[in-house]
């Protein structure tokens, strides 16, 4: 069908980060940082308008550094973070800030994108993260459901919590915690729980993940090779509180029940190469968004775990004698956990797929080229969903 | 008179004269005497002269009146007739009284004759009072004994005439009956007669032959009165039979005129006899029960013999020879009779059985306790052939008996009867069944199948027996069924055995693989090993067929049981054996694949691939080759569904293929580690210019060489694509660097932000995408692909995650054609090889601070120098 077309934008440059604009419930946006270490930096806003199959794109300078994650405050649409690499002739050192886009681009954009080389605008620095005494920034994470005063940032070994302070230009250090421990440790990402208050989060170090409590930081649980090789993504059910899914280098999805960590819950093993993202739909967790190295995107449908496991519970007012019936007809036979689609647009190695926040059927995907793609859920999976 | 008259003494003076008148004269005296003695005078009166008897002037009539006759003379007659009349008159009373005088004379002799007579007879008559006298005293006498007589049969009389009123009116009867009985003789009409007394009343006897039947009653009454005597007689000479022989002919009798005190009395002795036949039947029972040979001696009645039989009961010692009932046959007929006997005296056949079936209980419970006690955890097990042995000999030979006499005694007792039987056949049996599971459970451990197969055989075999006699007790059944579970069991620890045996190669092979590393020597014995593994398990298949093939050996007594012919053959050894083996195998083998060894260490590679090749060369040849062999041997009748071959194969392909995919993970990971660990700790910015190929990219062409080498010895080379000679390697170079110059020098403007990416789209246009972790195919160039597509991916993840300073790229540069160097050589398509390491020096570029590559000359310099 032509509207479940994915729609493609190259960046012109190699690109890692990828963010939905958090805080934007109404506009499909996403914010895409690239990695460039001869020119400067950029973040590109991109709009999707829905209606037209267009996207419309803001492009603002990252002048400090290639970036290599980015992350968007749930409270404000303006606010986001970068972890970025910062090079001098000798060495490299990854930091992490908090910016503020101009206003006029918060809530998107109307400018054509013929100018936009012209009008080419310049983040607003509100604060750095200070990692001189804690090593590279791996990653920034906000608080989730909060407003946007807290972010927890990894660097190298540490587990760093910071209250942004003064409208988010101070940002100080509340309180952290290191991981001891043989060899050198590193985190390699991080994910905050939307769950438990918001008093949760999880991080990953090569083949362990742990939960961690924000409140004294103390570590909740550790489940030891929960991959065969590195651990490179989290995300927590949005719906289920002891629902965590990870992806490695095994090229394997694992689910979680965190208060039964001795196995996993279940397993994908449907990627070719290491699985470097995954995501929960924000509405229907059923719906599982994994990219990979082998250039694919693959969106499962997991529905026995999911907080759904028989259907879209819809109200039944509205619904004739014979409707009702055929509903719970479908709600008796759920889908069996599969995968949907596997999406091949990229031809280089995917390093970070989206939910849009606004729209819980759309997605993004973004390889390392420089491509993103736009990909919706299809059409018959979101009518057997919904209705 | 006359002649007295004449001859007499002169007559009278008128006499004379009167000589005309005689004839009358006579005739007068004759009338006279007639008148005198009352005759009837027809001709008294003469003719013309009295014609009237009545005429009382008739002088010789009787109503003659003198007075009359005068008047009537003095009237009539004159003078002259009176003196006429009167003369007439005085000469008719002379005559008169001469003839009276004669008279006399003539009748006294008579009277003195008769007086002489009186006279005698007086005499005579004196001599017969004596006589008479004597006589009366005789009598006398003899009342008097008569009486006494009389008083003493007094009792006896009333008895009888009690008897014989009694049994005059039953004759009808129980009488009649008996006497029908009786008729018949012989032994015979012992049983008949004993079922003929209860029968109805006989048909009236026919009047003629009441007499006899009189007689036949009182025979039977004088042998009623006689039978307590007799039967005690009986009794004492153990003569059984007989006592309840008469017992059960006046049984009836006795029971039906028991109201009669005569008959109660009768009837009580005889029941008080027969109770105490009874009980010597009994014990005599027991005692044969016991299996002992009839008492010696007819027990007399009396506790003092009883005591020991109602002791605790004699065991039978167990001893492998002839236990002692088991001469037991020849007692049988002894007991037959006294359990008819017993049944004949009317003894509740119901507790007799009960009896029969406690005392046989209680031998064969002792037989089955001493079957136990082999069980017994402390005593030394016997071999499992001699305990069957035992058991068939001990118990079920027993059980037969017991069900052979059983049924030949109580044959009578209808449905309840065999029931009871059944009942205890049933129970005796099960837990016989229970020991020799037990049994047959501790030979789970041994190995022996023929010992086990011999036992079970004889096991089954010994209880057929029994079964036929008492098919309703399902020992057959139950025999069958262990024999089968058995059976079951035993596949089931083939089963077990072979997957052990595959676990212990496994080891073996494990171990043969730890030791020559150890050497130095690395994985030359891999052909061997596989050979020998693939060998044991054959041998282990085989040597299990064999095993379980004596089940169905012709001799054995189950073999031709559905079970055997059909299930065991399709079901139990071809899928549960051969196919489940083969099964598990490739499960075990999968199992290498699962999570555990994702760490990679846990398996050493060297195993999967030989796994890998045995599963393979099972798809090939060996599976079909032991299920025809299994076909062969077991030519079951069943036809259900079996698992094809195919199946089998495709599972050991698939397992085979996932065996290898995951080697070629596992050694992509070895050598992938290698190689992250080289890019993450470098420090690329700092780096000096390249002099050497780094150690590690020797060390990875080392491996490779060295896993090139592994494969080779169990895969085919497999098919390259376009194999070339080392004249690619020039190529390569130039065409490398020709890449990565158009490659990281990208005329990049900001205002043509599509142009890297349509560079970058169109190279890849002219590529495939290359799945990295794809599944191989079983030749080595394929598995050696796969291992060199997971390092070099790795390799260009690692680059892409770190940032080049200029000669970090050109280190870049120089590992990459390195490897080019020696890795084409392994691969099917050396243009992947050519693709992966591009990227990875463009991604290098890309990620350089200073991009200014290393000329390719030089490049190949340094390779061919390292």
């Amino acid at each position: 069908m032509e509207d479940d077309a994915p729609v493609i934008y190259g960046l012109e440059f190699q690109a890692r980060a990828l963010t939905p604009q958090a805080a934007e419930t109404d506009a499909i946006r996403f914010l895409v940082g690239t990695q460039s270490l001869k020119y400067d930096n950029q973040i590109h806003i991109i709009d999707f308008d829905d209606e037209n199959n267009i996207i419309n794109k803001n492009v603002l300078l990252h002048q400090v550094g290639e970036i290599w994650h980015i992350s968007a405050s749930p409270a404000d649409k303006g606010v986001l973070a970068t972890c970025y690499n910062q090079t001098s002739d000798s060495k490299v050192v990854t930091c992490a800030a908090v910016w503020r886009m101009p206003k006029e681009l918060e809530s998107g954009s109307h400018e054509s994108p013929d100018d936009s080389s012209s009008t080419t605008q310049t983040l607003e620095l509100l604060c750095h993260l200070d990692n001189t005494a804690h090593g590279n920034m791996a990653c920034v994470t906000w608080e989730p459901m909060g407003d946007g005063k807290k972010i927890i940032s990894l660097a190298d070994n540490h587990l760093l919590l910071w209250d942004l302070q003064e409208s988010s230009s101070q940002a100080v250090l509340s309180s952290s915690t290191a991981l001891e421990g043989k060899g050198q440790l590193k985190f390699t990402s991080g994910r905050w729980s939307p769950h438990h208050n918001c008093t949760q989060v999880a991080t990953a170090n090569d083949t362990t993940i742990r939960g961690w409590d924000t409140r004294n930081m103390s570590q909740i649980y550790c489940i030891e090779n929960a991959h065969g090789q590195l651990v490179r993504d989290l995300d927590f059910n949005p719906n289920k509180q002891y629902y965590l899914a990870s992806c490695g280098d095994d090229c394997k999805v694992k689910f979680w029940d965190t208060r039964n960590i001795g196995e996993p819950v279940k397993t994908l093993d449907e990627h070719s190469h290491w699985v470097w993202n995954v995501r929960y739909n924000h509405s229907h967790d059923q719906l599982i968004l994994t990219g990979s190295s082998d250039s694919r995107v693959i969106l499962s449908n997991m529905v026995s775990i999911s907080s759904e496991p028989f259907g879209h519970l819809v109200d039944e007012d509205d619904l004739s004698d014979q409707e009702e019936h055929h509903q719970e007809e479908k709600s008796k036979e759920p889908l069996p956990d599969s995968v949907i689609a596997t999406y091949e647009e990229h031809e280089d190695s995917v390093y970070a797929v989206e939910w849009s926040s606004a729209d819980p059927w759309l997605f993004a995907s973004l390889s390392y080229d420089g491509r993103l793609v736009i990909n919706r859920v299809p059409r018959a999976l979101k009518y057997h969903i919904l209705l | 008179m006359e002649a007295a008259a004449g001859p007499g003494p002169g007559p009278g003076p008128g006499a004379s004269p009167e000589e005309p008148e005689a004839p009358e004269r006579r005739r007068k005296a004759h009338g006279m005497l007639k008148l005198y003695y009352g005759l009837p005078e027809a001709e008294a009166a003469a003719p013309g002269a009295t014609p009237d008897p009545r005429d009382p002037t008739d002088l010789n009539g009787a109503h003659f009146d003198p007075e009359v006759f005068l008047d009537k003379l003095r009237k009539e007659c004159p003078l002259a007739q009176l003196m006429d009349s009167e003369t007439d008159m005085v000469r008719q009373i002379r005559a008169l009284d001469s003839d009276m005088q004669t008279l006399v004379y003539e009748n006294y002799n008579k009277f003195i004759c008769a007086t002489d007579t009186i006279r005698k007879m007086k005499n005579d008559f004196r001599k017969m009072e004596d006589e008479m006298d004597r006589l009366a005293a005789t009598m006398a006498v003899i009342t008097d004994f008569s009486a006494r007589i009389s008083a003493t049969l007094q009792d006896r009389h009333e008895r009888i005439t009690k008897l014989a009123g009694a049994a005059g009116a039953g004759r009808g009867g129980g009488a009649a009956g008996e006497r029908g009985g009786r008729g018949r003789g012989g032994a015979a009409a012992e049983r008949g007669g004993r079922g003929r007394c209860r029968v109805g009343p006989c048909p009236r006897r026919c009047p003629q032959s009441s007499f006899a039947g009189v007689h036949a009653l009182l025979r039977k009454l004088q042998f009623l009165f006689e039978l307590p005597s007799r039967l005690t007689k009986c009794v004492e000479l153990g003569a059984y039979g007989q006592a309840v022989r008469y017992q059960g002919r006046a049984r009836a009798v006795l029971q039906q005129y028991q109201h009669l005190p005569s008959f109660r009395a009768i009837q009580d002795d005889c029941q008080l006899i027969t109770a105490r036949l009874a009980q010597q039947l009994r014990h005599k029972f027991r005692y044969r029960l016991l299996g002992f040979p009839s008492p010696q001696p007819p027990l007399p009645p009396g506790p003092r013999q009883l005591v020991p039989w109602y002791g605790p009961l004699p065991r039978p010692v167990l001893t492998s020879v002839s236990p002692p009932y088991r001469d037991g046959g020849a007692g049988a007929p002894e007991l037959a009779e006294c359990v008819e006997l017993l049944l004949a005296l009317g003894e509740p056949a119901e507790e007799l059985c009960d009896e029969f079936l406690a005392h046989a209980r209680g031998r064969l419970e002792g037989e089955l306790g001493s079957l136990e006690a082999e069980l017994g955890p402390s005593s030394p097990a016997p071999d499992v052939l001699e305990f069957t042995d035992r058991g068939g000999s001990g118990f079920v030979s027993g059980l037969c008996q017991v069900v052979a006499s059983y049924q030949e005694l109580f044959s009578a007792q209808g449905p309840a009867g065999v029931e009871k039987l059944v009942a205890f056949a049933r129970e005796l049996g099960s837990r016989y069944f229970a020991l020799v599971e037990r049994r047959l459970a501790r030979e789970q451990g041994s190995g022996d199948n023929s010992l086990l197969v011999r036992a079970l055989d004889r096991f089954h075999r010994r209880l057929r027996a029994p079964g036929t006699m008492l098919p309703a007790a399902g020992l057959t059944e139950g025999a069958t069924e262990i024999v089968e579970r058995a059976a079951r069991e035993r596949l089931g620890q083939h089963l077990q055995g072979l997957c052990a045996a595959f676990s212990g190669c496994l080891t073996d092979v494990r171990q043969a693989l730890a030791a020559p590393r150890l050497a130095g020597k690395e994985g030359p014995g891999l052909g061997e090993l596989l050979a020998s593994v693939s060998g044991a398990i054959l041998g282990h298949i085989k040597a299990s067929l064999a095993a379980v093939h004596l089940f169905t050996a012709k001799d054995v007594s189950f073999s031709n049981k559905a079970y055997f012919r059909g299930e065991f053959c399709s079901q139990g050894v071809r899928e549960g054996l051969i196919v489940g083996f083969i099964r598990s195998m490739c499960q075990t083998a999968r199992g290498f694949c699962d999570s555990p060894s994702e760490k990679g260490g846990a398996t050493p590679p060297a195993l999967l691939l030989l796994l890998s090749r045995l599963c393979l060369d099972y798809e090939t040849s060996t599976i079909s080759y032991i299920l025809t062999l299994t076909d062969e041997q077991f030519l079951g009748q069943d036809h259900s569904p079996v698992t094809p071959v195919s199946a089998l194969c495709g599972e050991a392909r698939e397992t085979a293929r996932r065996l290898l995919t995951h080697y070629v993970k596992v050694q992509g990971l070895v050598v992938s580690q290698m190689l992250r660990k080289s890019v993450e700790t470098r420090d690329w910015l700092t780096t000096l210019e390249p002099r050497n190929v780094r150690a590690v990219m020797k060390r990875v062409v080392e491996d490779t060489t060295a896993i090139d080498v592994q494969v080779g010895l169990l895969y085919e080379e497999g098919v390259r694509k376009a194999q070339s000679s080392d004249s690619s390697k020039r190529t390569f170079s130039v065409y490398s660097s020709s890449r990565q110059q158009g490659r990281y020098a990208p005329s990049y403007t900001p205002s043509a932000p599509m142009d890297t990416n349509l560079l970058s789209n169109i190279q890849k246009l002219f590529s495939e995408r290359i799945d990295v972790f794809s599944p191989v195919e079983f030749n080595k160039v394929s598995v050696l692909t796969g291992i060199i597509k997971i390092s070099l991916k790795t390799l260009l993840e690692c680059v892409r995650l770190r940032t080049f300073g200029r000669y970090g790229l050109q280190q870049v540069q120089v590992d990459c054609h390195f490897l080019q160097l020696y890795l084409w050589r392994f691969v099917a398509d050396e243009e992947l090889v050519h693709l992966l390491l591009d990227e990875v020096v463009a991604s290098a570029a890309l990620r350089c601070l200073d991009p200014v590559p290393m000329e390719p000359s030089v490049v190949e310099v340094i390779c061919e120098r390292g």
